[in-house]
Order: C-alpha cells, then sequence, then structure tokens
C-alpha cells in the first residue's frame, strides 16, 4: 500500500495545505470579483469580465476620502503609539520602580478586552466630556489600543540585548545622549519597527472601535461596512486587491534585500 | 501574550539579566512612564468607571442621566438578553476549536515541514490582514452563495441534511444559518492561533523529536508525549487570542448571519449606536468584561502558564 504509506506520511502538509488553502480563499474571490461587472448593486456574483473598476478606481463617492483618513489616522496612530510605547518598554526592561505590577496590568488588559467593550466605554467617556466624535476621537482611540502591542514587540528585543554593549560604549568616553543614538537605539530597531508595523496594520483596519467613536466621519473600513448595507460597488474589491498585492510585494522586496545583505556579511 | 512577538537569539549567552539594575536618575522610570500611562488610564481605565457608572444611572436622552444606583438594569438586561450571550459563548468557543484543529497542522507544518518554503507559507499566512477584513468577509458571501458551488456539493452529499437537523444551517441554505457566523469567526481569527502556536513549535529542540523516535515512539506517541506537551504555552495564548476577540465581535454575525444568529456585540452596537439606551449598553458590556476576564483568569489557572502577560 505505497499510497496509505504516502498520505500517512504527507498528512500533516496536507491538512496545513487546506488550512492555508481557506486562509486565502477569500483574497482569491476578492481578487476575481475586482473583475467583475454585477447586475445589481452589490457585487456577489459573477456575471461578466471587465476592467472598468480597475480603470477608475476612484469613481465610487466618498471611498477614496475614507481610504486617505484612514491612511492618515494610521499614520498618526503609529507615531503616537511607537513613541509612547518605546518609552514604556525602555523603562519596564532597563528600570526598577514602584507599582510595576499595575503598570504591566494595565498595558496587557487592553489586549484580554473585547474590543467592544473598550469602544462602548470609551464612548460613554467621549459622551459624558461632551466631545465631539470625529478625526481625534478616533486616533485618541486607535493610539490607546495599539500601545499595548508596541509595548510587546520593542519589550521583547530590548529585553535580549546584550547591556554591555551600553557599558562598552561608555568606557568609550560616549556621552549618554551619544550612546543611545549610536547603540541603543539601532539594535532596539527591528523591534520598534515591528511595533510601528503592527500598529499601522491595527489602525488602518480597525472597525468596531472606529465604530462607536468615530461620529459622522467615515473612515475605510465605515465605508466598507456602509456599502455591506447599499450595495457594494467593484472598486471595494480594487482597492482589497491593490493593497494585499502591494503588502506582499513590499515584503518580498525586504525579503530579498534581507538575504543579500546576509550573504554580503558572510 | 508575549508569544505573539518573536524574541530574537541573545547576543551573547549570559546577556539577558533577570533583575533590572537600578541606575542613576531616579525618576527617569517615571518620566518614561508617564506620558504613555497617563494615556492609558484616561482613555483605557478611566472609561471602565464612566461605563460602570452609566450602567446605574436612569434617565432620558431629554432631561439627562443620574446615578440612582439602579442595579435592576443588569437583572433586566440578563434577563432579555442571556440567549444572545449564550449564543456569542457557544460560537465563539466553537470558532476557538477549530482554530486550533485547523490552525495546529498549518502551524506544524511551517515549524518542521516547510524547509525553504517556511518564510513564503509565513507571508502567505499573514498577508490576508493587508486586505481589510471587512471586504475579506463579505467574500464569504459570494463562497456561500446559496447556488454557489460549496453548497450545492454539500447539498448533493447530503451534508446539509444533517447539519440542518442539527440546527447549525436551515433548509438548503448556509448563508444567514449559526454555521456561516462559526465560519467567518473562524476565518477571522484563524491567525490569531497559527502565530503563537507556531512561535512555541519552533523553539521546540528538534533533537527531542529523533530521542522521542529512538526510544521506539511512534509518530502519534511522539507528538501526543512531546510535541504537544511543549507546544502548550502557544495553545494557550492562541485560545485567549481567538476566544476573546470572537466573544465580543458582532461584524460575521451582521454580514453572515440573520435576527436568529445575533451576538452579544450586535446587541451592545445597537443599544449604544441606534437604540440609545445608554444604562443598558454599558451593563450588557460590563457583564460580558467580567464574564470574559473571569474565564481568562480562571483559564490561565487551571492550565498553569501564568507567565503569558
Amino acid at each position: 500500500m505505497p499510497f496509505v504509506n504516502w498520505l500517512k506520511r504527507h498528512l500533516v502538509v496536507i491538512a496545513g495545505l487546506l488550512t492555508l488553502a481557506y486562509l486565502l480563499l477569500p483574497n482569491v474571490i476578492v481578487t476575481v470579483f475586482s473583475f467583475n461587472q454585477p447586475k445589481g448593486r452589490f457585487n456577489y456574483e459573477w456575471q461578466r469580465f471587465s476592467t472598468d473598476a480597475w480603470q477608475d478606481p476612484c469613481g465610487v463617492a466618498g471611498m477614496c476620502g475614507s481610504l486617505s483618513l484612514s491612511l492618515q489616522i494610521a499614520l498618526w496612530a503609529t507615531v503616537g503609539a511607537t513613541i509612547l510605547g518605546t518609552m514604556i518598554a525602555f523603562a519596564l526592561v532597563r528600570y526598577r520602580f514602584r507599582a510595576r505590577g499595575a503598570v504591566s496590568s494595565l498595558i496587557f488588559l487592553p489586549m484580554a478586552m473585547p474590543e467592544v467593550v473598550m469602544a462602548a466605554s470609551l464612548l460613554t467617556l467621549f459622551l459624558n466630556m461632551g466631545a465631539q466624535l470625529g478625526f481625534w476621537t478616533v486616533l485618541i482611540a486607535h493610539i490607546m489600543f495599539c500601545l499595548s502591542f508596541v509595548v510587546t514587540a520593542v519589550k521583547a528585543r530590548v529585553m535580549s540585548m546584550d547591556p554591555r554593549l551600553e557599558e562598552a560604549a561608555r568606557d568609550l568616553y560616549a556621552g549618554p545622549v551619544q550612546t543611545f543614538l549610536r547603540v541603543t537605539l539601532p539594535i532596539a530597531a527591528p523591534g520598534i519597527a515591528a511595533g510601528a508595523l503592527l500598529s499601522f496594520a491595527l489602525s488602518f483596519d480597525d472597525f468596531i472601535i472606529t465604530n462607536f467613536n468615530a461620529g459622522s466621519t467615515v473612515t475605510f473600513p465605515m465605508f466598507v461596512w456602509g456599502s455591506a448595507q447599499r450595495g457594494t460597488p467593484v472598486q471595494i474589491n480594487v482597492i482589497g486587491t491593490a493593497m494585499f498585492l502591494v503588502a506582499v510585494l513590499l515584503v518580498l522586496v525586504s525579503m530579498v534585500v534581507g538575504n543579500r545583505r546576509n550573504k554580503q556579511k558572510a | 501574550m508575549s508569544t505573539l512577538t518573536e524574541a530574537p537569539p541573545p547576543l551573547s549567552p549570559t546577556a539577558p539579566e533577570k533583575k533590572p539594575p537600578r541606575r542613576r536618575g531616579r525618576f527617569t522610570p517615571y518620566w518614561l512612564l508617564l506620558p504613555g500611562i497617563l494615556w492609558l488610564v484616561v482613555f483605557f481605565a478611566l472609561p471602565m468607571i464612566y461605563q460602570a457608572s452609566t450602567s446605574v444611572q436612569t434617565g432620558s436622552l431629554e432631561e439627562g442621566y443620574k446615578v440612582t444606583w439602579h442595579f435592576a438594569t443588569y437583572w433586566d438586561a440578563l434577563s432579555e438578553y442571556w440567549p444572545q450571550f449564550l449564543r456569542s459563548v457557544f460560537y465563539a468557543a466553537a470558532a476557538t476549536v477549530l482554530c486550533l484543529l485547523l490552525g495546529y497542522p498549518l502551524a506544524y507544518l511551517i515549524a518542521f515541514r516547510a524547509g525553504r518554503w517556511r518564510n513564503l507559507i509565513m507571508i502567505l499566512v499573514i498577508a490576508p490582514f493587508f486586505t481589510s477584513f471587512l471586504i475579506r468577509t463579505l467574500a464569504w458571501k459570494t463562497i456561500l452563495a446559496d447556488n454557489g458551488v460549496v453548497v450545492q456539493t454539500l447539498g448533493s452529499l447530503h451534508v446539509l441534511d444533517v447539519t440542518s437537523w442539527l440546527g447549525w444551517t436551515a433548509g438548503d441554505r448556509v448563508l444567514a444559518t449559526p454555521l456561516a457566523v462559526v465560519c467567518g469567526l473562524t476565518y477571522n481569527f484563524l491567525p490569531f492561533m497559527i502565530l503563537p502556536l507556531y512561535t512555541s513549535l519552533e523553539r521546540i529542540d528538534g533533537r527531542l523529536h529523533e530521542a522521542a523516535g529512538d526510544l521506539y515512539a511512534r509518530p502519534w506517541t511522539t507528538f501526543r508525549k512531546v510535541t504537544f506537551p511543549l507546544s502548550m504555552p502557544g495553545v494557550v495564548s492562541g485560545t485567549l487570542l481567538t476566544f476573546i476577540p470572537a466573544a465580543g465581535d458582532y461584524v460575521n454575525a451582521e454580514l453572515l448571519g440573520s435576527t436568529d444568529t445575533r451576538m452579544i456585540g450586535n446587541v451592545i452596537q445597537t443599544q449604544f449606536l441606534r437604540i440609545l439606551d445608554y444604562p443598558t449598553a454599558a451593563a450588557l458590556s460590563f457583564i460580558l468584561m467580567a464574564a470574559i476576564l473571569a474565564m481568562v483568569t480562571l483559564y490561565i489557572r487551571r492550565s498553569g502558564t501564568e507567565d503569558l502577560v
């Protein structure tokens, strides 16, 4: 029974690849349906091939505006969360201080809380303060939930850092600022970059917290949500496909560059 | 949850110290902590207090709300919405189990069997994140369409008869049924299961597998006695990262479900944003938070991995 034996040996691989297919199937559908020309308002059934949406990606009222708003919010949320989170991470790893446990749980809790709870409670705060819901309330909320992820990413990196490297820099008469800029920061950079990337992705794609705290401001996920009720334009799929392709391309390029650099070093 | 981010190897074998040394500048850590912690206190902790206070207020939108310690709101909310609470727990639990069953082979494949394909598969696991999850969830409407390939095949294989008998689907439809919602939840949170699983599997020393084999363990025994126990930290953080967001989700139930599949997140969302009944919404959200925190604490205690934070 060579086939049964083969199957037995490769069962894990087959199961794993099936899961991968399950993960990627929706992306395939999104891409294929970006070339659809739907009959009604909804783009759920295949009609016929067309490149209309690709030629006019901003042809839907309000969509590209919402996209640029989402990019702006994601950018500022990333900057804010990365700066605040990196500072916390350094304090946690490098210093002893009071209330360490309280600080750690305050950072852990936002990650262990269903988004809808954070969203609802933040809305009660804004309503009580009489704050105007919009760009700023969304930005505040996004920095809040991205912070913890930056802290964990940077902390992991700084913890694995050899403190003797900094001592060596100090022994070679580098001042504290110089040591930080020339030694500490470059070593911590991959952790900071990972935290920043994660923040950008989380903020850009956030729906639930934004849904509660945006008022009448429309981010891209909010636009998609609204269109699920009113009718889904093909352009949504165009944006989804383009984002997917750009991301994969960026990752591949960075991998190739990284490989080449490693080879040069070796 | 630190297992989410992979820790790079230490620069030298003796590098990481357990206790941070006391440095010059006694107040430096406080200055470093101040802005971020203040942000979390004002926009995360304080809102929880406001929410608790809102939940015991009475009044109306026109006349304003006052704290009257009206705890009956909790009782009313629970007695009216307990089916949605129960449904959320069931759906989230089902999605978590499915994520574990589907995610484990893939994480195992990436960690031990992928060879030079490892990076590529890793990218493919993360890549869907870059397309808005709402767009990808809407794609399931096409995949599970009534006259689509999937539903037709399941129908002709009489699978749908069985699932309908179990109450998971309705007649020859999958969309707008519990199965569709659980399928969407599983899909959306699967990467959150795979990544921590992979991180803990990847740390396992391959020689342990060889040792198990040398001691005449069959592959399945090796998995049961060596691999799976060593991957427990990944299993625990993966299940938490899947269950918590799934229990509070309302996107999948709204887009793929019907009024019969409403979860507690849907109720909170409508109460807050459409009906504007703030005390009831705050009470529901508070109950959800308490329930999740209690479950998480119990689960972490039981599974004995308290160093997740």
